[in-house]
C-alpha cells in the first residue's frame, strides 16, 4: 500500500492540481475572465426572489365548455337529432336526445370532426359523454382534453410571464415549468419583488365595451373610476389580442400620464367601425373585470391608434402599458410559494458563513496537529487539498452555493479527517504487533480501507437522497456534502497515503511516532 | 488502547435509552412538533428596525386581522421574526404590512427576508420530507444487509430510530421549529450515526473471526475499546465544526446546527450503547459470520 509507481504519483498530483486550479477561478476579476466558470451564489446568499406560481385552469375549462354549446347544437340540428333540456353546467353540458346511437356515431367520428376533434398525440377525443339514463347524456372534456387545455394554458402562461419579466429588465431570471400546473421563477438580485408579484398577479384581459342599457347581449353593472354605476354591454367590441404595442405617455394638455396603444389591421377595422357607429356614446375600457375609464366617443377613431387615460400615476401607466404589450394570461396565476431574501441579509449570511468556515477549519487543524503531530500535518495537508478540490469540483459543475451549502462544507471539514483518523488509529494498533514499521503502515492502510469505504458510503447515501428530495437551499447542502465525501476519499486514500509513504520510507526502521 | 468496561453498563444504558425513546414518542404524539411555515403554511417576515419593540409590532399587526401573529427577537438588537398563518392575497398583503409598519412605528423598516408557503405546497414539502427520511432509513438498512449479516442490519436500524426519535423528542420538548433544514440535519444525522455504527460493527465482525472463545459481550466491549479513540476524535472534530456554525453561522443555521450537535452526541452514544449490545439479543457469535463468510466483499 505504500508503494507508488511514478505514473501513479503523476496521475494523483495532476488530477489534484487540475481540479484545484478551478477553485482559483472564483477569485478572478469579472472583467478579465479567461475561463468563464464560477460557483453561483444561491438566492439566499446574493438576495433575490423565488416564486412558485400555479395556474388554475378551472375557469378556462368553463369558458371552453361554453364555447362548445353552439357547435354541438348545430351538429344536432344539421343531422335531425331532436334534443331538449339543454343545460350548461360548470364543467359539463347535459341534454336529452332522441337518437343517441346516431349522436355517438357523429360525436366520435375521426373525420373532419369540428365539434370533438381527435387528439393524435394522446389517441383520444377532446370530449367524452356519458349516459345518465336512457335518453339523457352529459358531455364533458376527456382526461386528455383537460390535459391539452392545461398544457397549452401553462405554455402560454410561461411565455407571458417571461415577456413581463424581461420587460422589467431583471438580470438572469430563471423561468421553468414545474410539474403540470406550476411555474418556477427565480429572480436574483431583485430590488422590488412586490412590483413583479403585482405584475404577475394580473391576468390583464383588456376589453372595449359600450356603456349601454341595451339588454340584447346582456349587461354587467360595473363601477367606473369616478364611482359611477354603469351598465356595460357584454358584447366585446375589441379585446387586448388586437393590440400590437402600448407605451406610457404624458398627455400634453394637462400633464396626465396615459397609455397610448397601436392596433393591428383587424383591430383598427373593428375599432373604426364601432367608434363610427357609436359617436356620442361612452366606451368602457375594462381590465380584468374592472373599468379603467369610460370616455365619450367624440369622433370615429380609424387610425388604429388610441389612448387610455384613467387617473394613473406614471408608474401605473408604465405597468399597464407593459401588461398590455406582453399580452393576457389565459388564467390567473397564484403565488403558492415565495422566498425573498434582501441583499443585505445575503451579504450577512455570506460573512457569517465564511467566518464559521474559517474558524471551524482552524479548530480542526489545530486539534489534528495536537493529536497526531507530524501525521497531523499530513492529515491537515490532505484537508486543505480536500477543501480546494471540493471548491474546484463545485466550480467545474457551476453548482449553486447556498447557506446550508456552506454548512455542508464546514461539516465536510469536520468529518473528512475521519478517514485519516481511522487509518492512523489502525496503524497504531498494527505497530504494536508488527515489528516492521513499513509492514505496520501497509497493513494499517489495507485493513482500514473497507471500514473507511463503508463509513463514507452511508453518508453518501444520505446526501443522494437529500439531493433527490430536497429543494432550493437544502439541495445546496446535499451537493457540498456529497461531493465532499468523494474528495475526502480521494485525498485520504491517495494524497495522504502518498505523503505518509514518503515519511515512512525515509525514516526506514527508526522510531516513528503517530 | 483503552480498557473501559462498557459491557457492564449495557443494561443500564439500554433501560435509559428505552425510557428516553418512549418519552420522546409520547412528547411527539401529545405535545407535537413545532412545524415551521415550510410544513404548516403561512408567512414569515424577518425585519430589521433601528429602534422598536416586539410589542409595538404586535400592536400594529393586531389591527390587520392576520390571525395568530407571532413576533420574536431574532439575533441582533432591532431584528425581529414575524410569523403568521395568513389567508389573504399574498400579492397585496406584504406591501400592506410593510406600509402599516413603517407608518406606525417610529423607525425604518427593512424586510430582510419574506417567505410564504401556501397550504398545498407545505403539505407536499412535509410529505417529501417524510419520504426522504423513510427512504434513507430503508437505504441504510439495505446497505448494511448487503454488507453485513441481518442481525447487524436490524441492530443498526434500531440505533438509527433511537437517534432520530430522540432528536425529534428533544425538539418537541424545547418547542424548537421543524423546517426544511431540520430535515436535512436529520438525514445527515442518519448518515453520521450509521457511519459510527459501521466502524464498530466492522471491528466486531473482525474480532468474532479472531476470538472464537469470547462471547459477544466481550467482543463488543473489546471492539468498542479498540475503536474508541477514533470515535472520540471524529466526534470532536465534527463537533468543533458544528459549534463553529452554531455560534458564528448566523440565526438561519442555528436550528440546523443545534439538531446536528444533538444528533452527533446521540449517534455516538447509540453506536456504543445501543447498536453494539443489541447483537447479544440476536445471539451473534463467530458462527453467524462463518455462515455468510462468502458474502463479504474482499
Amino acid at each position: 500500500m505504500l508503494n507508488f509507481s511514478k505514473i501513479n504519483v503523476l496521475i494523483i498530483y495532476s488530477l489534484f492540481i487540475f481540479i484545484a486550479i478551478f477553485a482559483v477561478l472564483n477569485f478572478q476579476n469579472d472583467d478579465e475572465q479567461y475561463i468563464k466558470k464560477k460557483i453561483n451564489l444561491g438566492l439566499d446568499l446574493q438576495g433575490g426572489s423565488y416564486l412558485l406560481l400555479e395556474i388554475n385552469s378551472d375557469s378556462l375549462v368553463q369558458e371552453k365548455i361554453q364555447s362548445k354549446v353552439i357547435p354541438i347544437k348545430k351538429l344536432l340540428r344539421d343531422n335531425g337529432i331532436n334534443f331538449s333540456n339543454f343545460k350548461i353546467n360548470d364543467n359539463n353540458l347535459s341534454l336529452s336526445l332522441d337518437n343517441i346511437e346516431k349522436f355517438d356515431l357523429l360525436f366520435n367520428s375521426r373525420k373532419d370532426n369540428l365539434v370533438n376533434p381527435y387528439i393524435d398525440n394522446y389517441r383520444s377525443f377532446e370530449l367524452e359523454y356519458k349516459k345518465i339514463n336512457s335518453d339523457q347524456i352529459e358531455i364533458s372534456f376527456s382526461k386528455f382534453g383537460l390535459l391539452t387545455i392545461n398544457n397549452s394554458a401553462l405554455k402560454q402562461s410561461i411565455e407571458i410571464v417571461r415577456r413581463r419579466i424581461d420587460d422589467v429588465g431583471t438580470k438572469e431570471p430563471t423561468i421553468l415549468q414545474r410539474g403540470e400546473k406550476r411555474i418556477l421563477v427565480e429572480l436574483p438580485g431583485l430590488k422590488d419583488p412586490e412590483r413583479i408579484k403585482s405584475l404577475l398577479g394580473k391576468t390583464a384581459q383588456l376589453n372595449f365595451r359600450l356603456v349601454s342599457d341595451n339588454k340584447e347581449f346582456g349587461t354587467d353593472e360595473l363601477i367606473s373610476e369616478n364611482g359611477e354605476k354603469l351598465n356595460i354591454s357584454k358584447r366585446i367590441i375589441m379585446s387586448g389580442e388586437n393590440l400590437i404595442d402600448a407605451q406610457p405617455s404624458i398627455q400634453n394638455q394637462n400633464n396626465e400620464p396615459t397609455v397610448s396603444f397601436t392596433l393591428d389591421r383587424l383591430g383598427a377595422q373593428k375599432f373604426g367601425r364601432a367608434t363610427s357607429d357609436n359617436v356620442g356614446k361612452r366606451l368602457a375600457i375594462v381590465l380584468d373585470g374592472e373599468i379603467v375609464s369610460a370616455p365619450n366617443i367624440n369622433e370615429p377613431i380609424t387610425s388604429g391608434n388610441g389612448m387610455i387615460s384613467g387617473n394613473f400615476t406614471f408608474q401605473e401607466a408604465t405597468d399597464l402599458a407593459l401588461l398590455l404589450r406582453s399580452g393576457a394570461l389565459p388564467t390567473p396565476l397564484i403565488v403558492v410559494e415565495e422566498r425573498t431574501v434582501g441583499p443585505d441579509l445575503g451579504e450577512d449570511s455570506i460573512k457569517s458563513g465564511i467566518t464559521s468556515l474559517i474558524v471551524g477549519f482552524i479548530l480542526v487543524i489545530l486539534f489534528m496537529l495536537y493529536k497526531y503531530k507530524l501525521f497531523g500535518l499530513i492529515a491537515n495537508t490532505a484537508l486543505i487539498a480536500n477543501l480546494l478540490m471540493l471548491i474546484g469540483v463545485l466550480t467545474i459543475l457551476e453548482a449553486t452555493l447556498t447557506l446550508p451549502g456552506i454548512a455542508g462544507i464546514i461539516l465536510t471539514v469536520g468529518m473528512a479527517v475521519d478517514a485519516n483518523v481511522l487509518i492512523f488509529e489502525r496503524i497504531k494498533e498494527e505497530l504494536k504487533t508488527e515489528k516492521s514499521i513499513i509492514h505496520a503502515f501497509d497493513s494499517g492502510y489495507s485493513r482500514a480501507k473497507i471500514t473507511v469505504l463503508d463509513a463514507n458510503i452511508t453518508t453518501l447515501i444520505a446526501a443522494i437522497i437529500l439531493f433527490a428530495f430536497g429543494s432550493g437551499p437544502v439541495k445546496g447542502f446535499a451537493i457540498t456534502l456529497g461531493i465532499g465525501i468523494i474528495t475526502t476519499l480521494f485525498t485520504a486514500y491517495f494524497l495522504a497515503r502518498h505523503l505518509t509513504s514518503l515519511v515512512v520510507l525515509n525514516t526506514k526502521n527508526k522510531e516513528i511516532n503517530i | 488502547m483503552t480498557n473501559f468496561n462498557f459491557s457492564s453498563k449495557f443494561k443500564h444504558a439500554n433501560i435509559f435509552s428505552v425510557i428516553l425513546f418512549f418519552i420522546s414518542i409520547i412528547l411527539i404524539a401529545f405535545k407535537g412538533l413545532n412545524y415551521g411555515i415550510d410544513f404548516k403554511g403561512g408567512t414569515l417576515i424577518e425585519l430589521r428596525s433601528n429602534n422598536t419593540e416586539a410589542s409595538s409590532i404586535r400592536d400594529v399587526l393586531k389591527n390587520m386581522d392576520l390571525g395568530d401573529v407571532n413576533v420574536k427577537k431574532f439575533g441582533k438588537e432591532g431584528d425581529f421574526l414575524i410569523k403568521f398563518e395568513e389567508k389573504g392575497d399574498n400579492n397585496k398583503l406584504i406591501p400592506e404590512i410593510k406600509k402599516n409598519l413603517s407608518d406606525n412605528l417610529n423607525s425604518d423598516v427593512n424586510f430582510r427576508r419574506v417567505e410564504n408557503v401556501g397550504p398545498k405546497v407545505s403539505a407536499e414539502l412535509l410529505q417529501s420530507g417524510i419520504i426522504a427520511i423513510s427512504l434513507s432509513l430503508a437505504a441504510m438498512l439495505f446497505y448494511i444487509w448487503v454488507r453485513f449479516e441481518w442481525q447487524f442490519s436490524i441492530g443498526s436500524i434500531i440505533a438509527l430510530f433511537h437517534d432520530v426519535i430522540i432528536t425529534l423528542g428533544i425538539f418537541s420538548l424545547l418547542s424548537l421549529e421543524i423546517n426544511l433544514s431540520i430535515i436535512a440535519a436529520v438525514l445527515t444525522i442518519v448518515g453520521y450515526s450509521m457511519n459510527d455504527t459501521v466502524v464498530i460493527y466492522d471491528r466486531i465482525r473482525e474480532n468474532l473471526g479472531k476470538f472464537h472463545k469470547l462471547d459477544i459481550r466481550d467482543i463488543a466491549n473489546l471492539s468498542i475499546n479498540e475503536t474508541l479513540a477514533r470515535t472520540i476524535i471524529t466526534s470532536v472534530t465534527t463537533l468543533l465544526a458544528l459549534f463553529s456554525i452554531f455560534i458564528l453561522g448566523g440565526e438561519i443555521l442555528r436550528g440546523f446546527s443545534f439538531a446536528m450537535i444533538l444528533g452527533v452526541l446521540i449517534g455516538t452514544y447509540s453506536s456504543i450503547f445501543v447498536a453494539s449490545p443489541i447483537l447479544k439479543y440476536f445471539k451473534v457469535s463467530y458462527k453467524t459470520i462463518e455462515k455468510e463468510e462468502e458474502k463479504i466483499v474482499p
